[in-house]
This record gives C-alpha cells, structure tokens and sequence, in this order.
C-alpha cells in the first residue's frame, strides 16, 4: 500500500489548489472501493483528497423545478433516508439501497460509483435513464455533461486532471413517467452485478401507450450502455409483454459482455433480455402509480 | 426437539448460556491476532504468484534494506525436515511436505505457496519489504483438474511421487496419482446382474473453502532459553506442539502452545502453516513476531477442501439395492492426503447394501493442500450416491423417503469397512422426515420442486485429558484441553455437573495451554462433546469417589457404606449422617487436601451419527437463481446435551452445504490464478440467502456414552449439497451432476445457452 | 510518512493517537488502541466483523482510515454494554444462543444495536436485510435473527414499561 499523504480541504477551491501541487491524486469520498483498491495495490497514489468536509459534495438539494443535486460524495444512506428525493426518484433509492450492505451505505457515495467506472457500477444506469447529468468543477470553471459520458471504459473515467465530480443532477422527471432500476446478482446482497438494467417509460396521456422510454444496461459492455434502439422501439407501443419482449431482444442484441467468474458471456447476454423487461414491467407500474 | 423418552438428566438437556458467552458478546473475548506481547514485531510472507514454477533465485537484499525490516527467512532456515508421517489431527501428515508447505524450497506448487518471510516493526512495513522481495522463476504448465492430472502426459508435480496401488505395489513411474485404494465387499457383477434397474451417472464438485470467518493468526516468541511459547488460533494445541516440535527439530517439552479464543475451523485449523516461521523469526530478532493472514491467504493458501470426480453405479430389484460401484478422485491439493477414503466409507452407510466395490484415487494438482473441512470426504460422495438413489425413486415412482427406509442400515448392519454398527438411528431419521409437518405439506407451485437426502459420520473418539478440582466453595474448576469453537466449555461443563449432581453454575471450564493438561487431540470429528464429555464424567466420578472416601473416614465406615445422590453424600450404616458436596468441599482442607479427579482416555464406543433432510426450493428458470424456500433437518444426536448447540451446529452446517450446493467454488483461470479469493466473489450464504432452518433432533442413545451422547457437528453438511440438487431436478426437470448449481450453470442448462 | 496526531472520541472518551495516513481505523483500534472487540475478517469490507458506529452510521472498521477519524464519535464493540450490565442484544445472543465461534459476534451486535436503536420493531425481513453485511459461517442465521427479534421485543416493552 502506497505511504501517501491526506488531505481534507474545507472548499471547492482549497481542493483544486492541491490538486495543482504535482502530486499524483486520488479522491476519497466513502472509501469503500478506493481504500481496499489502494491496500491490494490495484491503485497508486501521492495524496489521498478527502471531500467529504466540501459543502457542495456533501449536499442534497430538491430545487423548486422539481430536479434534485446530489453532492458527489453523499453517502447513499442519507440519499435513501431522505423522503423528498425518496418519493421523487424512486430509481434512484433503487440504487442507493441496492450498493453494498447498510455498512457500506453509510460511506458510498454515488459520485465515488459513477467515477470507479466500474462497467458493472449500479448507479450508472439508473441515472442515465432518468436523464442524469454530471456537474464537473476545475480552477479553470465548471461544465456540465450527461452522465454516460463520464465512462471511458472499465475504470477509466473522462475526468481531466484537475476536474472534480462536484454534483448529480437528476432533472425533474416528466409526468406519467416510472423508472426502475434491477440487477441480477447470484446471491441476495454482497455481489456485483452479473448484468444490470435501467428503464424509464413515460406513457402518453391517455396512458395506453408508451409515449417515450430510455433503456440502459450495466455489466455487460466496457462501459454501461444506453441502448437508444430499445427506447425507441417502445415508442407509440402499447405498454406490455410483447413490446417489452422486443425491447428485451433489442438490448441483449446490443450487449457485448464478456466471460469472467462473475458470470459467462451468453449468461450475461440472456439477463440482458431478462433484466430489460423487469425494468419495464418495474417501470411501468411506477408510472402508473404516477398517475 | 422431539425425544422418545427423557431420562432423568438434571443439567444434560438444558439450555443454559455458555460460560465463555459475556466476553464474546462484549468484544473482550481474545481471537489469534489479538494477541499483543510487549515488543511485538510483525511479519508477512512472501506468496507464489504462479501455479506451478521451479524457484531460480530469490533476491531478499532490498527487503532487507526496507524501512523497520528486522529480519528475513527462507526454507533454509527450517531445519532438515524428516521424510515420515506424523498423525495430525484427524488425519497424518508427512512432516518433509509439510515443511515445503510452508515455505517453498526450490519448486513452488500452487498460487499463494509461501517462499519467503519478514518481519519488521509494523505489519505495513512488513508488507512493503515483502513487495521488494525479487524471486526469478521457471514457469512450468499447471495442472488443475482432478481428471487431468491423471493422464499419462500430465504435468508432474514431484518427479519422485510413485502410485501406491491395491496391495503395496507402487507404479514405476512418476505420477500425480497418489494412491489408489479399494472398499469391497460381495460380489458387485452378481448383484448388477441381479438388478432390474441400473442407474450410472458421473459427478464433479468444485475446491471449496471452510470460510470461517477468523483468517490464521499465529504468535511466537523464542525465549533465551530456547524454550518457544505460541499464541494460535487452532482446533489443537497439541497438534501445533507436535508439528512445531517436528519442523523446528525441538522437543515437545521444549515448546507451549496456548489456543487463544478461536474464530471458526471446521477442519481447517489444525496445519502449522504460520506457527514454526513466525518462531524462526522471532528466534533472529529476539521478540516476539506475529503473523497473520489476509482473507486472500486464506483462500489461497490455508488448506480447502478437494474438488473431486465420482462416478457412480446403483443397481435395484424389488426396491432394493442390490449393487453399488463407484470411482472417487479426489483433489489432494499440492501435496497427497485428500479425503477420498472418509468419502468412500461413509458414502453408503446409510444403507444396508451387500455388494459393493469403491475404488478411491488421491490426486496432486497445483492448487493448495486440502485440509479437513467438516465430515471430510462425505458431502462430495453423498452428493453422487444420494442422488443416483433420487434417480432410481423418480425412475420407479416410489416415495424416495419410503425407499431409504427400505434399503436403510441398523443396528447389525455390516458397512463396507467390515464394522457392524450396534444402535444407531438412521431408520429413525428417515421416518421422522416422513412424519414431519415439512413433509406432509405438499410442495405446490411452478419451479418449484423438493428434495431429500441422507448423510452419514462416523463421529470421532481419540484422546482427551481433563482435570475437575473442587474449591472450598463448592464450585469445581474444570480444566481442559479442547479448544471451544462452538459451545464445548458448555456442553462439558454441563456433563460435569450432571457427573457430579452439583449445579451448572459451580462449574468454571477452562481451556489451557499445553503445559497444563495431559495430551488432547484436536476439536473436530464431533469428538469434543462425546470424547472430552465421557473424559468429564469419568473425572466427576473421581471427584465423587474421593468424596466417598473422605466420608468413610470421617464416619468411620467403610467407603462402600456411603452413597452418593443427588449431590449428597449418605451414610448406609446411619442414617443422620449426611453432607452435601458443598460441606465435603469445604473440608477439603482438613480431610487430606484438594478433591481433585482426572480423567484420560483414548476414547472408545464412540456413535455414529445419521442425518436426513428435506428442502424446497423455487427456480427461476429466467435467471437460474435458486431460493431456498424450506429447510428441516432431521439428525439423531444420541443425547442432546445442550440442545440449542446441537440445533446451532446442525442449522451452521446446512448453511454451508447450501453454499458449496449453489454458489461456492474456487474459480481458477488456465494458468492456476484462483480469482475469487474474496469474501465478495466467494460467495458464502448471506442472511438474505437461507429461511429458517427446521431442526429436528432425535435421540438415539449412543450405548457407548453414559448419556448416549453422539457427535453432531459434521453430519448436518453432508446431506445439502445432494438434497438441493434433487430438490432442483424435481423443480426443473433436469439433473444436475456438477456443482455448484449456480444460477450461470442453471441458466446456461435451462435456456440452452452456447 | 510522518503521522497525524488525531483525536477522537471513542466510547464516550476522548483518545488521542498517531497514525499513518494510510492506516485504517480497524488497525488502529486493535493493534495502537489495544480495542480488539473490532475483528478482522476480510479487511475488505465484505464480512462486518469489525462494524463500528462511526458518528452514529454503521461503517466497517478496514474501509475507514483512522485520519479520517479526527474530531469523530465512535462506538466500538466494547462500548455496547452500558456499566456493570449487558445491552438487550448481547443479552439475547447468550440466551438464544446466537453465537458459535463468537468472532462474527461483535460485528452482528454493533449492527443490530444500530438497527434496534432506530427500528425496534423491525421484523424477520428487515433484519435478515439490515445484517446482510455481516457474515457468519456457525450459525446459519437462525438463531441469530431469532435473537434480534427478541431483544427488539424487549427494547419495546423497555421503552413502553
């Protein structure tokens, strides 16, 4: 294990200042990934930044637009116990009950999920289908990306040197909308999922057919994938079986998983289907909760 | 709990809290690393990254330069082992190998074989000058699978291992085949031609890891004196003093072994893998060192269990079995000794069986040396025997269940081994499966499907040494020597005072280090309760034979004039004369001195235990995954002695047989790296992964113990693996001859994936 | 690597030590501090056994580092039980016999004190959910949840009396 330095800066700007020390630098947010990747060596450093004591980071604000900013190092236990964002984004307690046990809940952030970029991350794909976007803070400014974008591939994040992932932003979700988030993992908690999937389905007023939809999967690419053909395949459908059968083939048919002892390559391509039309039969009855 | 008829026991039957029960409930209780001696240093080891590669150099000098590094150790520190087997344990162990084991001298035999230690002022520090180590290799292909290693082009392991075959021959040349062995008896080609049914199918099982939760950690310090104290974690002091005295070529008197609080073995605690480097290390630097493992060091190089390959052939007429022949191949791990032959002798001795013909194979692989995990051998044999038996019931229509009964072992019954069992409580088992609420609920439902099987153990005996010494109070202090994994200060303390008709609460057990008691063998083969229990009554009835005497004296009678009941001491010739244990032990003093009894034996009349389950599970054809939905478990426990340890053991043990039945195994790539060595991705039941586990405890007197008490710690494992999996054949229809049923394995099979 | 001096409040008192910073609070607790009620089972946050309250969050010891620590409230195993007398859960895991070997036994009763503290009428599910965490390898569980469900009951009937 790396003898690195720590520090705990109390502002935006006392990190960026270290960030510009020369140091190479990692993020401690929960730690619950980052403190194990440093003790087995699969992850170097000079100085450990903890943002946990950042105001914006450690914040959770429902605005009056009806979206939600959620402090990149939150711990999902105080996402979760939160019964605004609770009632609002029902896919987003999905993930935040569904990332480790309540131990690590306490600590795991969503920030620190979506930038291990973990293809098999659970947060990924249910923000990505309820729109999420990423908001990014440097020395230099902030921007704003959609938060697919932030995957490179397995690990990899796009974050530039200098860049911090400051907030999730999930935008007011539109009416007659579900969205539900599933994974399959092989027992019923301690598990990275084999295969994952997000689904949001807006139906159209009258309620019996599917104005929209947005279908992402996890675990089964380099990074997760959104599969725009699925979504807009249910576009104009009437809500069921058979159309979410279609969109299950569709996803599966963009799945590009691979074999490891986490699960097969033909397994992963199969819970792609399964999980797909879970997650639109979840959503679907949130969105006719929503009614 | 459900019992025939309730002798008249005071305390044997009870459930009191374990003496030992306030400090693990408040943290206080010490576990092996918790151990701190003033001036403790810490050391780590250096393990093979590779599976199979002969060691060219090993480069220690920048180690050694590493900041806080105090010392550094190689095989070549270890004396020159001796090439002969010593009985560790429940099994033997050849002390050269074992010196291999635990550091590499020139060939490394598996990923995680230790090739060299340090020690250093903290355990970072030690960890970082383990990194510096530099070791050049020579990579050499590896072998992995059981049934590969046996081809004649195999990959060697040990260019000087031979076959030993039936009879004493040995092969003429190299081989990775250990032995083979046969278990016979009649004539199996009569009764197969005897059959109207046959039923042949092949199995395979995965490594598996016992997966307690406390990793190895070992203490040593090499006083001046060249006296070497250890503070382990162990199920055997005695057998750690043993191996110590072996590797380090030091007396056994020269060397004190103390068991700190130990956090779960089954069976795989008993190998020195830690105990004999950290004293060598500590002998350089003059304080203590202690070494601990990682969970990854765990997994990969403390000592699983074997993954094996059995086939297996039954034949029936009339509803009998008239024939079975089987072939076993087992993983030895790197070094030979699996428990194949545990595995062949109990794998049909719930039946009563005239024509049989086993032929075991130990195997050597590049993966760790087995250990005993829990009824070593069985779990694997029933998993291929239990379900041929499912096969023949669904083939003939018959109540699997009624079948056993039918085809069931009992008292007179000869086993293959040639032993002819006297009580035991197989039929019993089987007919209160029939009869409980479980089984008599049918299972409804789609996916869904139920399952049966039944197990067997021998139970151990072996030695046990114990000293009972009354106070002045009253209050007797219980000294003993079997480490308590799971409730034995309990349950032996309780036998004490059922021997001595005093309370539960007068007896204060201790386990002792190795200096202060006779020899124990280890706790395991469900020995503790029965072995060190009848080691217990005997020493109670010393204690009262004592009293008696004292009193004859003090009455002026003879000894065979008083009497003792119910912790009163009686006079025959006189009847107002009488002293309670209490008013004996506080004359102790004025009527020859401490009242202390003893007892050591190598115990005998040991009894065997039986065990029959039922489960219910739902697969998701979908995703593969099975949910247990129902579990009972029916075992015969002799006597409980304190029930709701025994129900305790048997609910642990089908966890873990649920666990190996569905998703626990070593997954090894191609080249030998084991890539689950983690308590994430070894995946052991969770509390989400297991219902409520029925128990039902039935009491078959074991004639061979004062309270019938039988082991029953191991049988429980043994039947879970093939009553899920016939449980899974009944809900999907279809067989599944290899473990584990993961939901990968169970999806590829159902949805017919590439 | 110079350490950091932290100081801290664990089990109501405060304590001062010195650590790396790439130390973790478990290894603080039990090798510089001397609390060995926190275990070591995995060092990787998968098992529980060394569970501590952590500012009131139930958090594993391995995934902690003890800088992080500094101006915190920490309850480890050693602090459940208040004075002389045994917390109802570490009551009811003696009386239920709740525990084999006893080395997960710490980890599950910080957990379940966390949970009953806030939940004391949870049932069966939510406390097989609530422990999911924690490993065990004796017990199977039974007789653990069955002990929670009993201190539960009696933390109620406390609370009510």
């Amino acid at each position: 294990m790396d003898n690195f330095t720590y520090a705990a800066p109390r502002t935006l700007g006392e990190a960026y200042a270290l960030l510009a020390n020369g140091q190479s630098t990692t993020f401690l947010a929960g730690g619950t990934d980052v403190i194990v990747q440093l003790r087995e060596a699969r992850k170097h450093c000079d100085q450990l930044i903890d943002l946990k004591h950042i105001p914006e980071l450690m914040s959770l604000t429902l605005r009056s637009d009806g979206s939600l900013a959620i402090g990149a190092a939150m711990p999902c236990a105080e996402i979760y116990e939160n019964a605004e964002a609770t009632r609002a984004f029902p896919a987003l307690i999905d993930v935040a009950t569904l990332i480790g046990g309540i131990q690590i809940q306490g600590r795991a952030s969503l920030g620190g999920n979506l930038c291990n970029a973990s293809p098999a991350g659970d947060s990924a794909c249910a923000l990505a289908v309820q729109g999420a976007r990423l908001l990014i803070g440097s020395s230099s400014g902030e921007r704003e990306i959609v938060v697919e974008d932030l995957f490179a591939g397995p690990g990899e994040n796009t974050l530039k040197p200098g860049e911090i992932l400051v907030q999730i932003m999930i935008p007011a979700q539109p009416a007659n909308s579900g969205a539900r988030y599933i994974r399959f993992i092989p027992r019923n908690e301690m598990d990275i999922a084999v295969a994952s999937a997000g689904a949001r389905i807006t139906l159209a007023p009258g309620g019996d057919t599917i104005e929209s939809a947005k279908i992402a999967i996890g675990a089964v690419a380099p990074t997760p994938l959104v599969v725009e053909e699925a979504g807009a395949a249910l576009e104009g459908q009437a809500p069921g079986e058979e159309a979410f059968a279609r969109a299950g083939q569709l996803a599966a048919d963009a799945a590009r998983p691979i074999t490891d002892m986490r699960g097969s390559a033909a397994q992963r391509k199969h819970l792609s289907s399964v999980l797909t039309r879970r997650a639109l039969e979840g959503a679907l009855s949130r969105a006719k909760e929503a009614r | 709990m459900t019992s025939a008829e309730k002798p008249d026991f005071k305390v044997v039957g009870t459930r009191p809290i374990r003496p030992d029960g306030v400090e693990k409930v408040t943290g206080r209780a010490r576990y092996g690393a918790d151990t701190h001696p003033p001036g403790l240093a810490y050391a780590q080891i250096l393990r093979s990254p590779h599976a199979h590669a002969r060691i060219v150099s090993v480069d220690l000098s920048e180690a050694e330069k590493s900041p806080g590094v105090l010392a550094v150790a190689t095989h070549s520190d270890l004396p020159a082992a001796e090439d002969k087997t010593e009985a560790v344990g429940e099994g033997a162990v050849n002390i050269k190998e074992l010196s291999e084991l635990i550091l590499a001298s020139e060939k490394v035999l598996f990923a995680g074989h230790g090739i060299a230690a340090v020690a250093a002022q903290t355990q970072n520090q030690a960890d970082d000058a383990v990194a510096k180590i530099k070791v050049e290799y020579e990579l050499l292909p590896a072998v992995l699978d059981v049934r590969d290693a046996m081809r004649d082009d195999a990959p060697i392991l040990d260019e000087s291992r031979r076959t030993k075959e039936l009879g004493g021959e040995t092969s003429d040349r190299p081989s990775n085949i250990a032995s083979h062995s046969q278990f016979a008896a009649g004539d199996v080609e009569a009764g197969f031609a005897e059959a109207d049914l046959i039923v042949e199918r092949a199995f395979t099982t995965k490594m598996v890891h016992q997966g307690y939760i406390e990793p190895h950690s070992s203490t040593a310090m090499w006083n001046p004196d060249d006296t070497i104290a250890v503070w382990t974690s162990t199920q055997g002091p005695f057998a750690v003093r043993s191996q110590v005295a072996e590797i380090l070529r030091r007396s056994l008197g020269s060397i004190r072994v103390t068991p700190m609080e130990i956090g779960g073995g089954f069976g795989g605690k008993m190998t020195i893998y830690l105990d004999a480097i950290a004293a060598v290390l500590s002998r350089k630097i003059g304080r203590p060192v202690k070494m601990s493992m990682s969970r990854r060091d765990v997994f990969e190089a403390s000592g699983p269990t074997s993954g094996t390959a059995i086939r297996m052939k039954m034949g029936v007429k009339d509803g009998k079995i008239t024939a079975a022949e089987a072939s076993l191949t087992y993983e030895a791990g790197a070094f030979a000794g699996s428990s194949v032959g545990a595995g062949a002798m109990c794998m049909l001795a719930p039946y009563s069986i005239e024509n049989i013909k086993l032929d075991t194979y130990d195997v050597v692989v590049n993966k760790p040396k087995t250990a005993a995990y829990r009824a070593p051998g069985a779990p694997a044999a029933a998993f291929a025997s239990e379900q041929v038996i499912d096969e023949i019931t669904k083939q003939l229509d018959v109540d699997p269940l009624q079948f056993r009964l039918q085809n069931s072992s009992r008292e007179g019954t000869k086993m293959v081994t040639g032993m002819v069992f006297p009580t035991i409580g197989h039929e019993e088992c089987v007919q209160a499966a029939l009869d409980s609420p479980h089984y008599k609920t049918p299972i409804e439902g789609p996916n869904r499907g139920r399952g049966v099987a039944s197990g067997f153990w021998f139970n151990g005996g072996m030695q046990s040494s114990v000293a009972a010494s009354v106070n002045p109070d009253g209050s007797v202090n219980l000294t003993e020597g079997s480490p308590d994994i799971g409730g034995t200060r309990a349950s032996l303390s309780m036998q004490l005072a059922e021997s001595l008709g005093v309370s539960y609460e007068d007896i204060r057990p201790a386990v002792v280090d190795t200096d202060s008691i006779g020899h124990n063998d280890v706790t395991g083969g469900s020995r503790t309760t029965f072995a060190s229990g009848l080691a217990v009554y005997e020493a109670g009835q010393a204690v009262v034979g004592q009293m008696k005497e004292r009193a004859a004296k003090l009455w002026s009678v003879e000894a065979d004039d008083v009497v003792y009941e119910e912790g009163v001491l009686k006079c025959l010739k006189d009847s107002t004369k009488e002293m309670t244990f209490k008013e004996m032990a506080a004359q102790s003093a004025r009527t020859g001195g401490p009242i202390v009894g003893q007892a050591s034996l190598n115990a005998r009349g040991v009894g065997a235990a039986f065990a029959t389950h039922i489960v219910d599970v739902e697969v998701d054809p979908d995703t593969g995954k099975t949910e247990i939905l129902r579990y009972t478990a029916v075992q015969d426990a002799g006597k409980a002695v304190h029930p709701s340890y025994v129900e305790g053991q048997i609910q642990g043990g089908v966890a873990q047989g649920v666990g190996w039945a569905l998703n626990e195994e070593y997954f090894y790539d191609e080249e030998g790296q084991l890539l689950n060595s983690s308590f994430l991705d070894y995946r052991m039941p969770t509390t989400l992964d297991l219902p409520m586990i029925d128990t039902i405890v039935l009491e078959v007197p074991n004639p061979g113990h004062p309270y019938g008490v039988r082991g029953v710690g191991e049988v429980p494992i043994i039947p879970p693996l093939a009553a899920v999996a016939n449980a899974v054949a009944d809900a999907t229809g279809q067989r599944f001859t290899d473990l584990p049923m993961s939901p990968r394995r169970v999806v590829e099979t159902l949805q017919e994936l590439d | 690597m110079a350490r950091t001096h932290v100081v801290t409040t664990i089990n109501g008192s405060e304590t001062e030590f010195l650590a790396e910073p790439r130390e973790s609070l478990l290894s603080v607790l039990r090798e510089t501090l001397g609390l060995t009620g926190a275990k070591e089972g995995c060092n990787n946050g998968n098992c529980g056994a060394c569970n501590v309250l952590f500012n009131g969050r139930l958090v594993n010891a391995c995934c902690v580092l003890a800088v992080e620590a500094q101006e915190a409230s920490i309850t480890t195993a050693e602090g459940i039980a208040n004075g002389a007398g045994l917390h109802p859960v570490q009551q009811a895991f003696l009386e239920e016999a709740a525990l084999q070997c006893g080395i997960c036994t710490p980890g599950f009763i910080v957990a379940a004190v966390a949970l009953l503290g806030k939940e004391p009428d949870a049932d069966e599910q939510r406390i097989r959910a609530y422990l999911a965490g924690n490993l065990c390898r004796c017990t199977g569980y039974d007789k653990i949840i069955r002990a929670v469900q009993k201190a539960g009951e009696k933390m109620q009937q406390g609370a009510s009396a």
